[in-house]
């Protein structure tokens, strides 16, 4: 016999389940709607087109950030990319147990650690010896964050390749390495791009690293030796500025950014679940 | 693993002969392994040059101020004066604070997707929640200093209504506060708690709800006195690894605590945390001193955060075993 106290307990608990999932994904279409109304609607080309206006002035762009940021994201990607995707080509298939786990711990450690701490990093690195800040700075630091994500995604898309496609290409002579460079990582390659794209969508809105290696720049910023503007950092001044101009630029460019990031972050796990993989 | 030790014999031991050598070496396996493995040991080197950088350049204040760094409250970089326990203080109270409340939003959520929605409608709500994930930082700090601010501002009177007479309530409210850099570290780790518990509790075993069911159990005493004991480690493990996160997060908590170097016991009362007086402080830190004092906050909460990460990272593991995301 099911008491009706029993009953009622189970329906509204299961209904605050329900409520739990509704809030937060309630956020998110919060988030969206509220960046399009204050940012989408006030987008001009000049925002894409032209240089901060000198203080004091209305209007004016945020182009000098957006190649700012294009040129940080370049330089962690050749950073992060080709050391955490070898890498996660020894785990999955050279790699022992103890030693293989000892750095796939150490790879999610790597993962946990602050991106602030990460940016005190590089300025160790780079800004200290050098004397000032630079894109430099600001590129390593995104790419030592890129490193375990890189790692662990190529490991992952690496391992889901079928065990008889290896046999079948040593079963034909193929050496190890060709086995892993003809055969095994073209099989995983729609994988491993979608995972550097998802990693490139994450560092890509990394504000905190930049303030103090990249720092910032109302110019353009030629070549990789000085400061540099960047998007999220953009955000960032001109939201805690006290001038009303440049708060309505942060929600401009707090849309152009989480729309980059959320549009490479849809694409990639749309290719993902086509392709059956689960989607991280 | 399982695909290394089935060809494993194909990379067999060197023979010793240089014959043989050469020929692995045109075969480009062993330049593979070289390549290979020593961009595995970077990750290891890099992490330890990391904490060499950190242990290093903060020598200065540890040798001054040794242990009371951490447990004296005085900022003052003109006198040269620094002490931590005010922005620990600020971490670690907002992450509780951000905790108490994601917890039950983020495992109820979590039991919802794993446990009552149909396949299609827990994939796409899943898809939702991790984009919400991937929101960057400095967007929560827009939407949390123009929106959530003015909303606490207008609510905060009919709070300390009733609330006003416990000294977490009372005192005056600015909207900036560590209350409100609790409330958007909340919205900003529950993704992490929602989509590592939903995958721990679908991993639990059919048979443990159907023995439960067939026992007379209602669904929702299944769930709660079955299906959650049985994966419990592993959301503990979730809610390890999202106090991991909220402890090191800088910008949006940066933008709304209020950067006050105090230590208050009212919510409603500015404060300040680690990661955002290093944010603000440390690109126009003068001397030596007051720039190995913020990188010895750094290395505080490095420190934190590997605990809890690894904490984290065992009890995940010992759910799943299947790794770590």
């Amino acid at each position: 016999m099911l008491s009706l106290r029993r009953k009622a307990v189970n329906a509204v608990m299961l209904s605050l389940t329900a409520v739990c999932t509704f809030l937060a994904v309630g956020t998110l279409l919060f988030i969206l709607g509220y960046l399009f109304l204050h940012g989408g609607t006030s987008l001009t080309t000049d925002f894409f087109t032209k240089l901060p206006a000198p203080v004091g002035e209305a209007g004016g762009g945020m182009a000098n950030a957006l190649l700012g940021s294009a040129k940080l994201l370049l330089l962690a990607t050749s950073i992060g990319v080709p050391i955490g995707f070898l890498g996660g080509v020894y785990l999955a298939e050279f790699g022992g147990s103890s030693f293989s786990f000892f750095v796939r711990y150490t790879t999610d450690l790597l993962n946990g650690v602050p991106s602030i701490v990460i940016g005190i990093f590089a300025y160790t690195l780079i800004v200290l010896p050098q004397g000032h800040f630079s894109t430099l700075a600001g590129g390593l630091a995104l790419g030592v964050m890129m490193i375990p994500i890189a790692i662990r995604s190529s490991e992952d898309f690496l391992r889901a390749v079928p065990v008889s496609l290896r046999e079948g290409a040593m079963a034909l002579g193929a050496s190890k390495a060709k086995t892993i460079f003809t055969v095994v990582i073209p099989a995983a390659k729609a994988g491993l791009i979608t995972g550097i794209m998802l990693n490139v969508a994450r560092v890509a809105g990394e504000t905190a690293p930049l303030i103090f290696t990249a720092f910032g720049n109302r110019f353009w910023s030629p070549g990789w030796g000085q400061p540099t503007a960047s998007l999220p950092v953009m955000i960032y001044t001109y939201a805690i500025s006290p001038y009303k101009d440049w708060k309505q630029q942060a929600w401009s460019a707090g849309f152009v950014l989480l729309m980059l990031v959320l549009t490479i972050n849809v694409f990639a796990r749309v290719i993902l679940s086509k392709r059956g993989h689960a989607a991280r | 693993m399982a695909a290394s030790t089935t060809i494993a014999p194909l990379n067999a031991r060197p023979s010793g002969r240089a014959s043989a050598f050469l020929q692995r070496l045109r075969s480009g396996d062993d330049i593979a392994y070289v390549v290979t493995l020593t961009c595995a040991l970077s990750i290891l080197a890099v992490t330890a040059l990391l904490v060499f950088e950190l242990y290093r350049n903060s020598a200065l204040p540890r040798h001054q101020f040794g242990w009371s760094f951490l447990v004296t409250s005085t900022w003052d970089p003109v006198a040269e004066q620094f002490g931590a326990l005010p922005f620990i203080y600020g971490t670690v109270v907002t992450s509780a604070l951000a905790l108490l409340m994601a917890i039950p939003l983020g495992v109820g959520a979590a039991i919802f997707l794993a446990e009552l929605a149909p396949a299609k409608l827990s994939n796409g709500l899943t898809f939702l929640i991790e984009l919400l994930a991937a929101v960057p930082s400095v967007i929560f700090g827009l939407l949390g200093i123009f929106v959530l601010v003015p909303a606490l501002i207008a609510v905060a009177p009919a709070i300390q209504a009733v609330l006003g007479w416990t000294p977490l309530f009372s005192g005056p409210f600015y909207g900036v506060s560590m209350f409100s850099a609790g409330v958007v570290l909340t919205v900003m780790i529950i993704p992490f708690i929602i989509s590592i518990s939903r995958e721990v509790i679908l991993a639990v075993p059919t048979e443990q709800r159907e023995g439960a069911l067939a026992l007379g159990a209602t669904k929702w005493e299944t769930t709660w006195d079955v299906v959650i004991p049985f994966a419990r480690k592993g959301i503990m493990g979730s809610i390890f690894l999202a106090l991991a996160r909220s402890l090191g997060e800088t910008m949006a908590v940066t933008m709304v605590i209020g950067n006050e170097p105090a230590i208050h016991a009212s919510l409603l009362a500015p404060g300040y945390s680690i990661a955002a007086i290093i944010a603000n402080e440390f690109a126009e830190a003068p001397g030596e001193l007051y720039r190995g004092a913020l990188i010895e906050l750094g290395l505080v909460l490095f420190g934190l955060t590997i605990v809890i990460n690894g904490l984290a990272r065992v009890l995940v593991l010992s759910t799943t075993k299947k790794g770590t995301s």
